[in-house]
């Protein structure tokens, strides 16, 4: 590790430490997602993000549909600053640099 | 540690904690643990009506596996302290 540059994904937690600053996708249990600016991490993958624009999918069951099935709707929400505690966090997504 | 720090910072300010299970409460941040356990005093529910249980309650002990966000106050946040300090952990991980 010793002649490793401090650059470049070397490590999967490298590929969020170079999204710091960055605005990220975060996918959450309970289907939640969010996007927000990263500003801290840790190993726990514990967050704080600003910016953030959560959105919740709900399924709203149907009359006679069958079970499982139903219309999604989307509930979204804007926070300033958030803590987001590293159990519910699913994935962590980078910017995409097109 | 980061984090645990980040909140120690935060303490006499007012955080809205959001658990798991959607309950919303809203007051003056005393004191944090290790684990991101909480206390709060001055508590307000969110959606009252909601959680009429909690209406007597004033201030509390929550368990920090049992929350889901903490909404920080934007102006306490040094987003570029921030930023260096988890960049710097980053590092003393690799280390080891």
């Amino acid at each position: 590790m010793a002649d490793v540059p401090s650059q470049g994904v070397q490590e999967p937690f490298d590929l969020i430490r170079l999204s710091l600053s960055e605005r990220v996708f975060v996918k959450l249990r309970g289907d939640r997602q969010l996007t927000g600016v990263l500003h801290a991490y840790d190993g726990h993958m514990n967050l704080i993000m600003s910016d953030v624009e959560e959105t919740i999918m709900i399924v709203e069951p149907v009359e006679g549909a069958p079970e499982g099935e139903g219309i999604v709707r989307a509930v979204k929400r804007n926070l300033d600053m958030l803590f987001v505690r590293g159990d519910g966090v699913i994935l962590v997504s980078p910017p995409s640099r097109t | 540690m980061l984090i645990f720090s980040v909140f120690k910072t935060l303490t006499d300010q007012e955080v809205t904690v959001e658990l798991k299970n959607d309950l919303c409460i809203k007051g003056t941040l005393k004191s944090v643990d290790q684990f991101l356990n909480i206390r709060l005093d001055a508590i307000q529910v969110l959606d009252e009506a909601r959680h009429p249980h909690m209406m007597a309650v004033k201030n509390c002990f929550i368990r920090g596996s049992v929350v889901r966000y903490v909404q920080l106050p934007t102006s306490a946040v040094d987003t570029q302290l921030l930023e260096d300090a988890t960049r710097r952990e980053a590092m003393n991980q690799n280390k080891r």
